[in-house]
């Protein structure tokens, strides 16, 4: 399948001379929803904007469509749609007046119709003739969602879009998310959330420092770095570990109460027949088990931060 | 060209003027009506002709001078500024749109509206002076051109200015000193032969005395150096609009 976006050894240098962006390789896929992960400036922003059209990129290429974006911006933007991170608005208009200006702006004839559809997915019908200073944050978020939707693209970049959204709205915005991808437009968010990545995105990237250190599956990801944990509900507490168990992975938690051995799902044997075996050697009787998997958040604080705190990636000195 | 993304600019920025009807249209009025009130009564008292036209009616060419530039300047300037200050600058820069269409949209509307007020002043000037236009075509084409040219001008000033106080510099530092110093409520024939000599340099007394012939056929320089005056004016301003075209500047980081 050919790549909707198409990015290619893209450095971005800022004009005090600060590079956020390192050489980045990036194709994304009609119909999937990417999300980009990372800490605050590590360049997230600056990626969306680049493709965008808000900054220069200061060397490689992009093409949105198999087009490059700066010979052929016109037909590059108006596929994108883009949700920015700032609640920027225009605090006199109402939203009615706003939503149909961004249509009109990307090229697309009047349509009051679907402009009250838009107006109605985000949950602002009501709110249309109000005054964009008198909504509230998570309100505004949602107007620049519906401003982004207002020419029907096939890409959608939503910086941060559950910023100031309470949790059953950033439900309900998942689902139009969901929605929107079903009618087969292709997201590329950020977040901070992970819970939100995990729970939309087909596809992770992890940017640092203005290096994308990885993009996976979200699958695959999680089951390449995941870890499982086996744990073992004893009858009786353990002061400390027996011997025999002191060869494998395994703590003692919750005061002696549970056992909890760590292993690998990748691995050709997880071990935990071992484990049990050993268990009944020294007479250890437990009362239940339970297994559980790293989240994305684990993998995520795992990539980006060593043990010690440093960053992973090497920071030019 | 992004036919729809200039209408809806214009659109945009001529809703913004009804919203704010009082101080875009009201209050130049109630300006302009005090200068008849107060310099054509208390003045034109003691100065009853300039070139054998009654003073009251002498000044209305250039108190619409005054309102045309100082409206179209800040009109346009203050359009494309007030994205940049409020951040939804990020639409127009992420929007298939080139400067052509951005240019159309905020020019467009600022000299509309100052086109606008320009004859809304000449309309209240007709309750304080008895009117005869003699050229009403060169007339209008002084207003087109004039809040055109001003309106680019401005609209230059917004894309350079990054605060307010560099945004209002221009208009009141520059603009207004000039209109009052180009002959608007007098004939540069009064001065004396320095100061005569010093007003030829003043951009603003051709576009006056311009205007002033579309008045009233008679002028302190042949109408067709005005027309020279503001034509280059506009060249000019084109030039400089293609200029910040070609650099992206002061706007794409
Ligand atoms: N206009 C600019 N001029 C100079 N440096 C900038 C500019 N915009 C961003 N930067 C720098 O580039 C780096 C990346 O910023 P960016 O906004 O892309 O980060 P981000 O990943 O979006 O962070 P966050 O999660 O906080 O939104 C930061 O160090 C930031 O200071
Ligand atoms: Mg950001």
């Amino acid at each position: 399948m050919e790549p909707i976006v198409s990015i290619k050894n893209l450095n971005k240098t800022y004009k005090g001379g600060f590079q956020a962006l390192k050489n980045i390789n990036l194709d994304i896929y009609p119909g999937e929803i990417i999300a980009l992960l990372g800490p605050n400036g590590a360049g997230k922003t600056t990626l969306i904007s680049t493709i965008c059209g808000i900054a220069q990129a200061s060397s490689g290429s992009i093409t949105v469509d198999g087009k490059d974006i700066q010979k052929d911006f016109r037909a590059t933007r108006s596929l994108i749609g883009l949700v920015p991170q700032e609640l920027t608005t225009d605090a006199f208009e109402t939203p009615w007046v706003t939503v149909s200006f961004s249509r009109g702006l990307f090229g697309k004839a009047k349509d009051p119709a679907y402009i009250e559809k838009v107006l109605k997915d985000v949950s602002l019908w009501d709110k249309r003739d109000n005054m964009i200073r008198t909504l509230s944050g998570g309100m505004k978020r949602r107007l620049l969602i519906a401003k982004a939707l207002s020419h029907e693209p096939r890409i959608l970049f939503l910086d941060e879009p559950s910023a100031g959204v309470d949790v059953e709205l950033r439900r309900e915005m998942w689902q139009l998310v969901h929605k929107l991808r079903e009618s087969g437009v292709t997201i590329i968010l950020t977040t901070h959330y992970i819970e939100e990545a995990e729970e939309m995105a087909d596809r992770i990237g992890v940017i640092a420092d203005g290096e994308l250190i990885l993009v996976e599956d979200k699958k695959s990801l999680m089951q390449k770095l995941g870890k499982k944990q086996l744990l073992l509900e004893l009858k009786q507490p353990l002061a400390v570990l027996p011997e025999a168990l002191k060869e494998f992975e395994i703590e003692l938690k919750d005061e002696g109460y549970t056992l909890v051995y760590t292993f690998d799902t990748q691995a050709e044997r997880t071990g935990i027949t071992t484990v049990l075996d050993a268990l009944r050697q020294a007479q250890i009787n437990f009362r239940d088990l339970s297994t559980t998997q790293s989240s994305l958040e684990d993998i995520f604080v795992r990539l980006v931060k060593k043990d010690d705190g440093e960053s992973l990636v090497e920071k030019p000195s | 060209m992004n036919l729809h993304a200039v209408n809806a600019i214009y659109r945009f920025e001529m809703a913004r003027t009804r919203r704010t009807l009082l101080q875009s249209v009201v209050a130049p009025v109630i300006t302009t009506s005090l200068y008849f009130v107060v310099f054509g009564a208390a003045i034109g008292s003691r100065i009853s002709q300039v070139d054998g036209i009654g003073y009251g009616a002498f000044i209305v060419p250039g108190l619409i001078m005054l309102s045309l530039l100082t409206q179209s300047i800040s009109n346009a300037a203050f359009g494309i500024y007030f994205p940049k200050f409020t951040g939804t600058i990020y639409e127009l820069l992420s929007a298939p749109v080139s400067m052509i269409e951005v240019v159309l949209g905020y020019v467009g509307a600022a000299a509309t509206k100052a086109l606008v007020l320009g004859l809304i002043i000449l309309g209240t000037a007709t309750f304080f002076v008895d009117l005869h236009i003699q050229h009403p075509l060169v007339m209008l084409m002084f207003l087109v051109l004039t809040a055109i040219s001003f309106s680019l001008f401005g609209f230059i000033i917004g894309i350079w200015a990054d605060n307010f106080e560099k945004l209002q510099m221009i208009p009141l530092l520059v603009v207004t000193p000039l209109v009052f110093l180009g002959g608007t409520f007098y004939s540069v024939s009064m001065l004396s032969p320095v100061w005569q000599a010093v007003t030829l340099f003043n951009p603003v007394f051709y576009l006056v005395s311009g205007l002033r012939w579309s008045f009233y056929g008679q002028s302190d320089v042949s109408v067709w150096i005005s027309i020279g005056i503001i034509l280059f004016f506009l060249t000019a301003c084109l030039g400089a609009v293609a200029w910040i075209f070609k650099t992206g500047y002061h706007l794409r980081n």
